[in-house]
């Protein structure tokens, strides 16, 4: 049953539409993650559902109550804030029960519910600490048990994890994870972070320019990218400049070398597409089990840790891909300049359904 | 000569040492005729507040008994008392009106109408241009007569000299409360208290009063010492305060207004002491990171 439902949401600020056409139904419990680049209007939906912002038109609609038009005071929405927002003349303990003493709760019964919410975000001694005395973390663990205090009826995160360095940041992302599951709540997440949307969510909104570019579970998302903006903002992907050669037998060119497709293509002969790769599904050398096999001129080699990314010019001075290859002491890699075969499946690439406007999708991709 | 020194030559040799150091040895090096001039200026500035001071003690101490001119201030002359405590009862009373309306309009200035800001600050300025005179034959001419006659009881011109030290007092009140709202990040801390169920009362009482208390602080002894020291309005209106009373003073005495100067400076020293001690428990650090 649907808990959270957003209809024909649209939010103008003057004539610059901020959101637009925005539809989402959330069950309970579940845990939604709105990801895109700064601007795409993630946040002020987000703001929108907390009460901040008023929607242009459209409705919201929380457990079977209209609350589009309702006061951010009363609408029982838990929010954690990318600067942490506790109050800096309140200790932690001070800031856990501040909600539940405006909800007029005896002292009793404020001051059990914040120590089995220290115990849950594991600073149980640190209820006298004022938030200056914490690090970044744990005053980020305290603005969630903050939010979770008053026993909200939705919990909102606006990119809580942005300000944190990347180990903690992992880390704390598992944490809300395991205290989102353990108290079932239902959860929006903003953030820019696809590795933090992918981890975490039950289902992702992608968002670009105020619209949804595609809802789904990070399965669907990565490997079932809808348009070109979701498949080159989620995950690395070469779009590469294509025209069809066959449609229904799935044949394309790129740079002057045919590729095979495994899914026949929608479009007529002659038609411009773009063709999206992932770095995981290209390898080095020519392959002999029925998959593509290309040529290309190396641009970049890359370490990376764990894995070295090549980038490769087809045909030379073509469209560049980027591959992946796991490091190992063997591995033998190629040098900058030198001419190489690469292969990929044919059910590795992805014809997308629309002319890619790369530029543009390039674009937004550098502003995130 | 081989190595680095000679490779770079003498002059960057001679900042080896320096950087070696520091930044501090570097200062420490700083040529002698710049920290002389550093001196003369400090010196030059402690002789302009204190020759006067020392002046004005000096005087005051020059009669036949030793402090008989504080002796007869404080002890021998009850208006000395009555008019200071007059002015501070009006100070306390003008400070509380003074933040009930410049706290919440600032507050709401910055959060909702930052473009209405100009035009706020603007307003906050008159006093300064114009005079108390104007201001209060202004008062006279309003609340003499009609509906709203204030001018003939104690309470009615109790009232208005009230009101005007509280518009006396906005240039003041207004900057300081506007400097400690900017210092917070007062729009995420309304949104975090409303989201949690607080209405606007408690966010400004529990959230944002807390939060700027060293500016609140700085913006009420400033309108403290404006109230204490006003003659023309206190005078027009007829009031018993501590203005019109240092003005008699010093037309009819001659070492007892020395007296009370030293006595005002004094008191002025113990409130600023007092607004660092509540102020040094101050936590109003926020650590905001990131973008939004």
């Amino acid at each position: 049953m649907t808990y959270l439902e957003l209809t024909d949401i649209e939010k103008r600020f003057g004539e610059t539409a901020a959101v637009t056409g925005f539809n989402l139904k959330a069950e309970k419990g579940e845990f939604v993650s709105f990801l895109g680049p700064s601007g795409c209007g993630k946040t002020t939906t987000l703001r929108m559902i907390a009460g901040f912002e008023q929607p242009t038109s459209g409705s919201i609609v929380l457990d079977g109550t209209d609350i589009t038009y309702r006061p951010p005071n009363r609408r029982n929405v838990g929010m954690v804030f990318q600067s942490y927002a506790l109050f800096p003349n309140m200790t932690v303990a001070g800031n856990i029960g501040f909600g539940m003493k405006i909800k007029g709760r005896s002292k009793d019964e404020i001051r059990k519910r914040v120590g089995e919410l220290l115990e849950l975000i594991n600073l149980p001694d640190k209820g006298g600490r004022y938030p200056y005395q914490l690090s970044g973390g744990q005053q980020q663990r305290v603005a969630l048990a903050r939010a979770l205090a008053i026993e909200p009826s939705v919990l909102l995160l606006d990119e809580p994890l942005s300000a944190l360095d990347a180990k903690i940041r992992v880390a704390l992302r598992l944490e809300i994870r395991q205290i989102q599951r353990q108290l079932g709540i239902t959860t929006v997440y903003v953030t820019h972070d696809q590795e933090e949307a992918l981890s975490l969510s039950d289902r992702v909104v992608v968002m670009s320019e105020g619209r949804m570019e595609q809802v789904g579970t990070p399965f669907e998302i990565y490997n079932f990218p809808a348009t070109p903006f979701v498949a080159s903002f989620v995950g690395t992907l070469s779009l590469l400049p294509a025209t069809v050669v066959d449609g229904p037998g799935g044949r394309v060119k790129v740079a002057g070398q045919e590729i095979r497709i495994a899914r026949p293509i929608e479009f007529a002969a002659g038609k411009t597409v773009s063709v999206a790769l992932r770095p995981e599904m290209a390898s080095l050398g020519t392959s002999t089990d029925g998959a593509n096999n290309v040529q290309g001129r190396v641009t970049d080699v890359s370490f990376l840790g764990s894995i070295v990314r090549i980038r490769v010019a087809l045909g030379g001075d073509g469209p560049v891909v980027a591959l992946d290859e796991f490091n190992e002491p063997t591995l033998r890699l190629p040098a900058v300049d030198e001419t190489i075969t690469i292969n990929f499946p044919a059910d590795g690439p992805l014809v997308l359904d629309r002319e890619a406007p790369i530029e543009r999708v390039e674009e937004l991709i550098a502003e995130a | 000569m081989t190595g680095p020194g000679a490779a770079i030559g003498p002059r960057a040799v001679e900042t080896i040492p320096a950087l070696q150091g520091g930044v501090a040895a570097a200062r420490r090096r700083r040529p002698s005729g710049s920290r002389l001039f550093s001196w003369v200026i400090f010196i030059i500035g402690v002789l302009y507040f204190l020759v006067p001071l020392y002046a004005t003690l000096e005087f005051s101490l020059r009669t036949k008994v030793p402090f008989a001119a504080y002796n007869n201030v404080l002890f021998k002359d009850k208006n000395f008392a009555g008019s200071l405590l007059y002015s501070g009862v009006i100070g306390v009373i003008t400070i509380v009106v003074s933040l009930l309306i410049i706290v919440p309009t600032a507050y709401w200035v910055r959060l909702r109408l930052p473009r209405l800001r100009p035009y706020v600050e603007f307003v906050t300025l008159l006093p300064f241009v114009i005079p108390p005179l104007i201001l209060v034959f202004g008062l006279l001419r309003a609340y003499a007569s009609g509906p709203l006659a204030l001018t003939g009881s104690e309470l009615g011109l109790n009232a208005l000299l009230v009101a005007a030290y509280t518009v006396l007092s906005f240039p003041y009140m207004y900057r300081s409360v506007d400097s400690g709202l900017q210092a917070i990040d007062i729009r995420t801390l309304t949104e975090a208290a409303q989201s949690m169920g607080a209405g606007w009362g408690r966010i400004l009482l529990t959230v944002i009063f807390p939060n700027i208390r060293v500016a609140l602080l700085s913006g009420s002894f400033l309108t403290l010492a404006i109230v204490i020291g006003e003659y023309t309005i206190a005078s027009f209106l007829v009031r018993p305060a501590f203005g019109p009373y240092l003005a008699l003073l010093g037309r009819d005495k001659a070492f007892e207004p020395a007296a009370v100067s030293i006595i005002s400076f004094g008191l002025t020293w113990m409130a600023m002491g007092v607004i660092a001690l509540l102020g040094r428990g101050s936590r109003t650090r926020i650590q905001v990171a990131g973008a939004r």
